[in-house]
């Protein structure tokens, strides 16, 4: 029923190759997914590292130390960690005898080098299991031979081979060897029971330099001779640069020049607007080089432009009509059908509708969007903060009319991604600037430039429509009206589907000129509101325990053969269980209201409750109770993190995300207007992790849907009223709290 | 461009900067201290803490003109080896995700304990409030926080 990564048909044949380096010891070169050219091997000495026909190397020293060099983007999700533990677990070495280097990037042979989905340790798991198997049997082989014993009497613990006799010999007392021999193919994986280091709490592999401050992100990056850019791009969607003047920004102090760009990009474009981050670069923007950040941004607030209107300045007011005339009307592409909704209906004993409505919302991440870039006649050199290294480099290369041998991308850490940097935007607008002004650049974005110039979550709204006849839910419709573009085609077999008999899925969407794009969990981040909160309504409908119809629901998809289905009934069963068992629920004291999910997206399966109070007239979020089954756990420690932090990033953005446009500008471009989460509001977050051998899933986005759901259940249990629309707070039924549950 | 005399991590520095500078940029761009952050330029976030005269500020907002004649520590100058008990305790509890508001969480951390030896949970969410963390770790924070505390009575 659920979907087999594509990582457990990969070929285990042709992915490794190892080579002596130059000054002694092993390199293991491979690649993830993909076969390795039959003709290469890495190289001997580690200068020539290049990633064109391996994206990551294991190095084995004589003296037994090993470094893994970690291929994919780090953008807090802590695959920096993860990935490399999967490696040591099967290379046999204690995990802090190993070093972590990021992976440089280059493009050529990568096969999903990009930090998005929740996918880079679903993916990976067998194929880095595979690749230290395999260089620990190359080890173990070659100590066999020295002692003239069979490879199978031999044991391996902490880097250390030792025979029958007891005697023992060190990884690095045989890399020599092993790096002569050939690289044997099917090599045992460890049994889950005996694992060491997966499994095992790991402090995240950067903690030192992020607690010391070292250069670590893009924005640290510099090289000597760089100066800093500020790009001034339209203040309005629907808005392009008529004129402007620089005479008294290129008076100021640093400024050391001002120039435009965008006009390669729109020769590249060639009136197609296909690519999203390609068409907000094929604008004619204004940019300040100067010598120092401040500079550069002093510079820009000292352009005088004057934008004219290339088409229609959009505000919140029309795309929310356009959204409901959509809902209203009959334009839809349907994504699911089972059944018969419309009889259905027509036969319920009862039908219940209800629309649920959420905003624009922009990323935010810590980190403004910046990167470096030096374009000379021999290369491009790219570094930064990039989710999607691989794109951003065939982008610039046809950009710039470059080979894309000539491009080198050297990835950051990431102060935050979320879906922003899958965007190479910022990549392109660097590579241009240090094109034309033939210097080493780094570009800057202010905040105001990141969330008014953003690829934001798009407006969406869902009206559900439920038929309920003899006790049972006999249809259930999903309807979705969404800014530029609808869910993708996996979410519709999503729960319930499966569960109701007759169900279907209608799409529409309105073309707007506001960028729009992936938002840490797309669509479902507000669905899972919408959806489990609807679920409430049915259940209260039916005047059936809330926790008992989402089991009653997933115990009719057991035994169901169709081969969409995403999620596993019993695992989402399971999560539930365990959810009310730990959250307390139904036996919350007096003056607590909680709030129930059950939710599958990202190939894992979540529960929540959320425990409300209310304190000085106003329900607060107190606790969220969240239990995980993503299959095995890599790093329980990172792991944690990713749950409790997702949990209160869905609360903190279902309470307080506001964000709209006013003759397409945004309404708000900084921390005083827009609201994010603090720490006084943060509920506690009780995470729990299912315990099983099943293969891992992603954990990056996953606890964060159903956060929203169970805060909005927990409101209604707290106030009585149903909230409709995120954010909650700006609701007016937000504030109505009955009196009695204030004196209570 | 006029030149300033500063005082950073007890060593003197001298910069030539136009006088509204902000320290920030100042110890980014001119002094490569790239451990104090940028997040929003108008001190809501908190990422550019740095401690001056021994309090939490933001150096996103303070002109290089106000900074002289400070003692000015930033999060390179908090310990030598990151032995400082907040540092110590934010990898005991393994605080961050992507890290990058840390050494401003940090900051505030160290200069609230300096002034409030033994805080309640109360305190301690009322000093941490003005730093934003994005991949919203509050809980950890909050936690390492407490364990620092602890760790610098002793």
């Amino acid at each position: 029923m659920s979907t087999t990564p594509s990582s457990l048909t990969f070929s285990r044949r042709n992915f490794l190759r190892t080579s002596s380096l130059a000054g002694g010891g092993l390199l293991i070169g491979f690649n993830l997914l993909t076969a390795c050219k039959s003709d290469v091997k890495p190289p001997v000495d580690l200068a020539d590292l290049n990633y064109n026909d391996f994206n990551a190397f294991i190095k084995i020293a004589k003296n037994g130390a090993v470094t893994i060099f970690s291929p994919n983007p780090e953008i807090g999700q802590g695959v920096k960690t993860a990935m490399p533990m999967i490696i040591a677990e099967e290379l046999g070495v204690a995990w802090d005898k190993v070093l972590v280097q990021q992976g440089i990037l280059d493009t050529e042979n990568y096969t999903r080098q990009i930090a998005g989905g929740s996918q880079s340790i679903r993916f990976s798991y067998e194929p880095l299991r595979q690749t230290g198997a395999t260089a620990r049997q190359m080890l173990v082989n070659a100590a066999a031979a020295r002692w003239g014993v069979e490879a199978s009497e031999l044991t391996v613990s902490e880097g250390i081979i030792t025979n029958g006799a007891g005697e023992t010999l060190g990884f690095g007392d045989v890399v020599d060897d092993a790096a002569k021999l050939e690289v044997p193919k099917d090599v045992k994986l460890k049994e889950p029971k005996d694992f060491k280091i997966i499994g095992t709490d790991q402090v995240n592999v950067d903690i030192d330099k992020i607690i010391t401050g070292k250069p670590l992100f893009g924005l640290d990056y510099k090289v000597d001779g760089m100066v800093y850019a500020a790009v001034l791009r339209p203040p309005a969607f629907g808005q392009e640069l008529e004129s402007y003047d620089a005479s008294e920004a290129k008076a100021l102090p640093g400024v050391i020049d001002v120039i435009t760009i965008g006009k390669k990009m729109n020769a590249l474009l060639g009136g197609e607007e296909t690519n999203w981050t390609v068409q907000m670069n094929a604008t004619e923007k204004v940019v300040v080089i100067a010598k120092t950040t401040w500079d550069a941004f002093k510079g820009k607030k000292a352009i005088k432009a004057q934008w004219k209107e290339t088409s229609a300045l959009e505000s919140t007011e029309f795309q929310d009509k356009k959204l409901n005339a959509l809902l209203d009307g009959t334009e839809f592409t349907t994504l699911r059908e089972d059944g018969d909704v419309e009889k259905a209906f027509t036969q319920a004993d009862k039908v219940l509708e209800q629309t649920y409505e959420s905003p624009f919302l922009p990323h935010n991440c810590m980190e403004p969007m910046n990167f470096f870039a030096n374009v000379t006649e021999e290369k491009v050199h790219l570094v930064g903060p990039i989710q999607t290294p691989e794109d951003a480099a065939n982008t610039v290369a046809e950009l710039l009319g470059r080979d894309i041998k000539d491009i080198h991308l050297e990835m950051t850490r990431m102060g935050g991604g979320f879906g922003r940097r899958l965007y190479g935007d910022f990549v392109y607008e660097a590579a241009e600037i240090s094109d034309a002004i033939k210097k080493p650049v780094k570009m800057v974005s202010s905040r105001e430039d990141d969330m008014s110039t953003g690829v934001y979550r798009p407006a969406i709204k869902y009206r559900i429509k439920a038929a309920i006849k003899d006790g049972e839910l006999t249809g259930y419709q999903l309807k979705e009206a969404a800014i530029n573009g609808n869910m993708y085609g996996l979410i519709p077999n999503f729960f319930p589907a499966g569960a109701v008999e007759n169900y279907k899925v209608d799409v529409a969407n309105y073309a707007s000129n506001v960028t729009t794009g992936a938002w840490r969990a797309p669509y479902t981040n507000f669905l899972a509101y919408a959806e489990q909160s609807f679920f409430d309504e049915i259940a209260e409908a039916m005047e059936v325990d809330k926790v008992q119809l989402r089991l009653d629901l997933l115990e009719k998809v057991k035994g169901n053969t169709d081969e969409r289905i995403e999620y596993d009934p019993e695992r989402l069963q399971a999560v539930l269980k365990m959810a009310v068992d730990k959250s307390g629920w139904g036996k919350a004291p007096e003056g607590t209201y909680q709030g129930v999910v059950a939710y599958y997206c990202h190939n894992s399966h979540v529960a929540e409750v959320a425990d409300v109070q209310i304190e000085n007239g106003m329900p607060v979020v107190k606790k969220v109770t969240c239990v995980v089954d993503c299959g095995i756990v890599i790093n329980p420690l990172g792991a944690r993190n990713q749950i409790v932090g997702g949990v209160i990033d869905g609360v903190g953005h279902a309470m307080y995300g506001q964000f709209g446009f006013k003759n397409g500008e945004p309404t708000s471009n900084n921390y005083d207007t827009y609201r994010l989460i603090r720490m006084k509001e943060a509920p506690i977050v009780d995470a729990y992790m299912i315990q099983n051998e099943l293969a891992p899933t992603g954990l990056g986005e996953p606890a964060l849907p159903p956060a929203g759901g169970a805060v909005s259940n927990a409101l209604k249990a707290a106030t009585g009223k149903r909230i409709y629309k995120q954010p909650f707070m700006e609701d007016p039924d937000f504030w109505k709290v009955p009196n009695e549950k204030i004196l209570g | 461009m006029p030149k300033y005399n500063l005082t950073i991590n007890g060593k003197s520095r001298s910069v030539e900067a136009s006088e509204d500078t902000p320290l920030l940029w100042i110890l980014r761009d001119n002094l490569d201290m790239v451990g104090t952050k940028f997040g929003c330029g108008i001190a809501q976030c908190g990422a550019c803490t740095v401690h001056v005269d021994g309090n939490a500020a933001r150096s996103c907002s303070l002109p290089v003109a106000s900074a002289v004649d400070r003692e000015i520590t930033t999060i390179e100058g908090l310990s030598e080896d990151g032995s400082h008990p907040v540092q110590k305790a934010w990898k005991e509890v393994d605080v961050p995700q992507c890290g990058y508001c840390q050494s401003g969480q940090i900051m505030t951390a160290s200069a609230f304990l300096a002034q409030n030896k033994s805080p309640t949970e109360a305190e301690i969410k009322d000093a941490m409030h003005g730093n934003i963390c994005r991949c919203a770790a509050y809980n950890r924070i909050h936690k390492a926080v407490g364990i620092a505390a602890g760790n610098m009575e002793a």
